[in-house]
């Protein structure tokens, strides 16, 4: 690891102030920055720690939850408020890591967290435009099981491995922004962005921007919401898929549904069209096989990760059942 | 034969040896009750197999007792100190720099700005080492120890994607990590053969230990074309490696000319022994002490990285920690290599083999004596009228393949026992019945007589435990909800074995205790809390007045904890030691007392005394006897015989497992339910332990089935999984509870009854969970792992 300066920002003002400064991180639990600096994937000059800053989880004026950014993922998802009107949001996360990991990781950390693909891992020895932009990928030829099939592009295929932004994204969080330029709201959904020909700008944030919170806006009302993880161990293991769900029946008919997919894409991948196309149906089989051919009709595969069209239709759709079933 | 240079006999021993079932362990839940065993197939000894006469073969005594680990109160309470936990006065630490192509040559390092890094004590590169000889590697000499035999650091080359290509010493392990990435490499790539097709294009029948991987008997391919039934399969198992919790740690210092090494190694002296002669320094130059060991499973051998920390603490004239990074461990310490494999069964309509094809393809690199033995099984587990079994090897520009649990038995029993399985449905007969139908009554390929075999009985009570359901070529699965459930099962084996090289030191003190010591490595499996049990045993000394000493090459005998066969080893050399203890006790009884004038061979030693075998109420205490010749201690020192009981007969362990999975129908996921083991090894010297080395064996073998598999990136050679979190093994959800059962049958030709335990859990579970898969799903997964993706 090479040597860094570290502080542990007092204030947000404080945090913005230190976070300008030229090759400067912000720092939260470290689960997984600081692994990246350990393989010197990451070199920054200073960390600004912004642990100290909100964590906490309060409810907004318009019935939804405000969680600070410093909020352990453990804290999230033990939250009474959370498992009560966000209950996929509790089951993605303690479907992520471990105990121990969960209890570290913070809100902010958890969303701007990189991807696992073994490549970009590997400093030395393998190609990443990640991280060397324009020098080539080695994962598409190479081993990407892991890897996406939906927004990926010619010069980057990895994904975003996050099992609480998918949750997040399904129930249209937003999040709350604050930097040198002042403070601003972007939807989860649009906060990371898509590689095309520049995969190593991974969001949409400003230089010395900090996450300072998370909004969950109020849960729709008689909805029924669930996470569904498959991976190739029963725990500690990133999603091959992962389906995030929101689905809300009024008289035999799809009043409401959001989809969010992980595993698969760059980012926590909302399905608009296919949510589109659900609203007004009768759910069934029929629906949601159209609902999952619509979402997946982007998909693009490699040899390692042909399967995970297939794997992910699926899951969509028995997702989607479960749902329609608890709702009956 | 060769007749062992033990040839005392003890004269009231049984000699026709009808096994005492009373030995048979007993009023445990892990333990068959005795009465459910019949039949027990046991050979009658040769006369003069020491072995065969041993008394402590069929003593009713305290072996056998579920005592706990002497060192675990050490462990649990981080007490136990490994090799990175040591320290000397002065010390740095070392990191390493690994080479990012398969093959070619360093044109030029540039250790600048490392040299300027924080803390930087010395850098070591090809252009400044020591000139070293080669190591010699296991299996090529007898005292082999090394991973390859591809010189360390002596030129530019490259001979794998990994290589060190630097060591950097500084004052604390984050600078000389921090210095390592600041070390710049320019390389001149050379062709590589990095890909499995290309490797085993020409491959040849590979030799592993001292003899051909090949048997022919009749022709097989003929017979397999008569048959009236008959499969013919391909299989593929995959790379693995090697993930000990303890990363590979070595400290070392150069004290007065003599090597001081603190090390985990799985043999103490043959890892001195090796790392001597590379410096060119006698073996008793080099003092290294392993008393704790953090995981071996044959992965603990010497690699580059003992021989790099040694030349740079000599050349730097400081002592040297090298710790592995778990990457590192990956770069440079090996693990199982892939095959490709074909099993052909054919058989008469009784389900009789009339043709048994096991051969296949794997490879090695070219600078080692290891070719995965993967047809053993087949060559000792079932009759055939013909048989052609072989493995062919190529060699890869690759890390050195190395011994990995069950080397060779653990990736051929999954297509073998599949294969049987597929066959047993073709035939419409249960699979437990078609091998009880294909059970020989000697060796099929040797033509030996078993010491000891009791599979059928293993069979018999795993189906009771597990609650098998016979079948006639139909399947059973049924469907859970989303889950489709089925049952499997298969043999397991595993090769006796016994290392010459054996020795022991017993002590006896005047306060009544014992001290044993032996060369042996403790890796974690409990060799002292045996080893104690058995010399108490023999001795007959409470088990708490006997200390062992061990892990340390200046003790006596060439031990090693590998191959299963370490506590056999140990116990032939103790039978060794403790004859030549009664001798010399024998020579200190004094005129006029009991016992005197009587030969050293009509005696033993019980109840804290030395006593007359005949009569043991003819007797002299030890404190007496010490006592009377004043003394305070007596000590003597035996190396065991040459292991001609594995000559002059077919010694192998098997057993039975029995496993229910469930697969999800949409997804594919697969979860283990529920797995039952019973095993025939001889006897169990310490049922604790020997649950525990079952488990894990199991444990080890789930993995092999389900998931482990090395992401060898075939265009460069370079391995892209090496953590952790990349490299997929079971956590604690992926594991059932595991029930384990044993014979217990003593084999009245191994040392004390015991065959050796440490690997069989290995090999049998990858194949019963894919006979399970299919009985669940109706399909068949020939190519390890079964990921999720092979069953949607």
């Amino acid at each position: 690891m090479r040597p860094f300066a570290y502080s542990k920002a007092t204030s947000e003002p404080d945090a913005i102030a230190r976070g300008g400064e030229t090759a400067t991180k912000f720092l939260g639990a470290g689960t997984n920055l600081v692994d990246l600096m350990r393989e010197g994937v990451e070199v920054p000059a200073a960390l600004v720690d912004v642990t100290g800053l909100s964590g906490s989880i309060e409810e907004t004026d318009n019935g939804g939850l405000m969680i600070g950014a410093a909020a352990s993922n453990t804290a999230v998802a033990e939250s009474a408020a959370v498992r009560e009107r966000y209950p996929a949001l509790t089951r993605a996360i303690l479907s992520g890591a471990s105990a121990q990991i969960r209890n570290m990781a913070t809100v902010g950390g958890n969303i701007l967290q990189r991807t696992r693909c073994t490549y970009f891992y590997d400093l030395e020895g393998s190609r990443c435009n990640k991280r060397r932009p324009g020098e080539g990928c080695d994962a598409i030829d190479g081993f990407n099981r892991g890897h996406g099939i939906l927004g990926v592009s010619q010069d980057c295929i990895a994904t975003h491995p996050s099992d609480m932004c998918v949750a997040l994204a399904a129930f249209d969080a937003l999040v709350h922004l604050a930097g040198p330029g002042g403070r601003r709201i972007v939807p989860l959904a649009d906060l990371h962005r898509l590689p095309g020909d520049t995969p190593d700008v991974e969001t949409v944030l400003a230089p010395g921007e900090l996450i300072t919170s998370v909004e969950l806006p109020a849960a729709p009302v008689d909805a029924r919401s669930t996470y569904r993880k498959v991976r190739d161990r029963a725990s500690y293991a990133f999603a091959l898929v992962s389906v995030a769900a929101v689905l809300r029946v009024t008289d035999g008919r799809i009043a409401e549904v959001r989809i969010a997919l992980g595993g698969v894409a760059p980012k926590p991948w909302r399905t608009r069209e296919a949510e589109d196309a659900l609203v007004g149906a009768t759910p069934g089989e029929t629906a949601f096989v159209r609902a999952a051919d619509i979402a997946l009709s982007g998909a693009t595969t490699r040899p390692g990760n042909a399967f995970k069209p297939e794997l992910m239709h699926r899951t969509i759709v028995a997702v989607l059942q479960d749902l329609a079933g608890a709702s009956e | 034969m060769t007749q062992p240079s033990d040839k005392r006999s003890v004269p009231n021993a049984d000699n026709g040896l009808k096994l005492n079932r009373r030995t048979m362990l007993a009023g445990s839940a892990a333990t068959i009750a005795v009465a459910a065993l019949s039949g027990a197939a046991t050979a009658e000894p040769a006369p003069g197999l020491s072995d065969a006469r041993d008394p402590l073969v069929r003593s009713p005594g305290g072996l056998g007792a579920a005592r706990p680990r002497r060192d675990g109160p050490l462990k649990v309470r981080g007490e136990a100190r490994f090799a990175a936990e040591h320290t000397f006065p002065g010390m740095v630490y070392g990191a390493l720099v690994f080479s990012t192509i398969a093959r070619g040559t360093i044109r030029a390092i540039d250790t600048e700005a490392a040299q300027a890094a924080p803390g930087v004590v010395f850098i070591m590169t090809h252009e400044n080492a020591p000139q070293l000889a080669p190591p010699e590697p296991f299996y090529s000499s007898p005292t082999g120890m090394a991973g390859s035999s591809l010189p360390v650091m002596q030129d530019a080359s490259v001979h794998w994607n990994g290589q060190p290509v630097a060591v950097v010493l500084a004052a604390t392990q984050e600078e000389a990590d921090h210095a390592a990435s600041l070390v710049s490499v320019a390389y001149d790539a050379a062709d590589a053969v990095t890909s499995f097709e290309a490797a085993t294009a020409g491959a040849e029948v590979a030799k592993y230990a001292g003899r051909d991987l090949q048997y022919v008997a009749g022709d097989a391919e003929a017979a397999l074309a008569e048959a009236a039934v008959s499969v013919d399969l391909e299989f593929s198992t995959p790379r693995q490696n090697h993930n000990q919790i303890e990363p590979h740690a070595v400290t070392v210092a150069w004290q007065d000319g003599i090597l001081r090494m603190h090390d985990c190694t799985q043999g103490v002296d043959l890892s001195a022994i090796t790392i001597a002669k590379v410096f060119g320094i006698a073996p008793s130059d080099v003092h290294l002490t392993a008393e704790f060991v953090g995981g071996g499973l044959g992965g603990k051998t010497l690699w580059q990285y003992h021989i790099l920390a040694a030349a740079a603490a000599r050349l730097a004239e400081r002592p040297v920690r090298m710790t592995l990074s778990r990457e590192g461990v990956y770069r440079i310490c090996g693990g199982r290599a892939p095959t490709r494999q074909r099993i052909a069964l054919g058989a008469g309509s009784d389900g009789r083999l009339t043709a048994l094809i096991h051969t296949g393809t794997t490879v090695k690199i070219a600078h080692n004596a290891m070719t995965e033995p993967f047809i053993d099984a087949s060559e000792h587990m079932y009759r055939a009228d013909a048989m052609h079994l072989e493995v062919r090897v190529g060699t890869m520009d690759m890390l050195a393949n190395t011994f990995m649990r069950a080397p060779g038995s653990a990736v051929g029993t999954f297509p073998l026992e599949t294969a049987l399985d597929e066959l047993a449905e073709k035939l419409g007969i249960d699979p437990v019945e078609l091998r009880i139908r294909n059970e020989p009554d000697k060796d099929p390929t040797t033509g030996k007589a078993f010491s000891q075999r009791a599979v059928v009985e293993a069979y018999r009570e795993g189906a009771r435990r597990f609650g098998w359901q016979r079948r006639s070529g139909k399947r059973l699965g049924r469907r859970e909800g989303e889950w489709l459930v089925g049952t499997g099962m298969a043999s397991a084996y595993y090769p006796y074995k016994r290392f010459p090289g054996g020795a022991a030191r017993i002590t006896l003190t005047s306060d009544g205790k014992a001290l044993v010591e032996v060369a042996a490595a403790e890796m974690g499996m409990g060799t002292s809390t045996a080893t104690a049990a058995v010399a108490a045993e023999r001795l007959g000394l409470a088990y708490e007045d006997v200390d062992v000493r061990y892990g340390d090459n200046t003790l006596p005998g060439s031990l090693i904890a590998a191959g299963s066969q370490q506590t056999a080893a140990i116990g032939a050399s103790l039978t060794a030691a403790h004859a030549a203890l009664v001798a010399e006790l024998a020579a200190l009884v004094p005129e006029g007392a009991a016992l005197h004038g009587q030969p050293a061979e009509a005696l033993t030693t019980l109840d804290r005394s030395l006593v007359l075998a005949a009569n043991p109420a003819e007797r002299i205490s030890f404190a007496d006897l010490l006592a009377r010749s004043g003394r305070t201690s007596i000590s003597a020192e035996a190396k065991a015989p040459p292991p001609a009981e594995a000559k002059e007969w077919s010694m192998h362990s098997t057993g039975a497992v029995f496993c229910e999975v469930k697969v999800n129908a949409i997804t594919g996921e697969l979860r283990i339910s529920r797995i039952s083991g019973v095993y025939d090894c001889g006897r169990i010297l310490n049922e604790k332990l020997a649950a525990s080395q079952f488990r894990g064996g199991i444990i080890m073998s789930l993995s092999m089935a389900m998931m482990e598999n090395t992401h060898f990136d075939e265009r460069n050679g370079r391995i892209m999984n090496p953590s952790l979190a990349a490299y997929y093994m079971p956590a604690h959800l992926d594991v059932p509870e595991i029930d384990v059962a044993w014979t217990g049958i003593p084999d009245p030709h191994a040392p004390t009854g015991a065959r050796g335990i440490g690997e069989i859990g290995m090999n049998g579970p990858s194949a019963a969970v894919a006979n399970a898969i299919y009985d669940a799903t109706g399909q068949r997964i020939r190519d390890l792992p079964i990921t999720l993706d092979k069953l949607m």
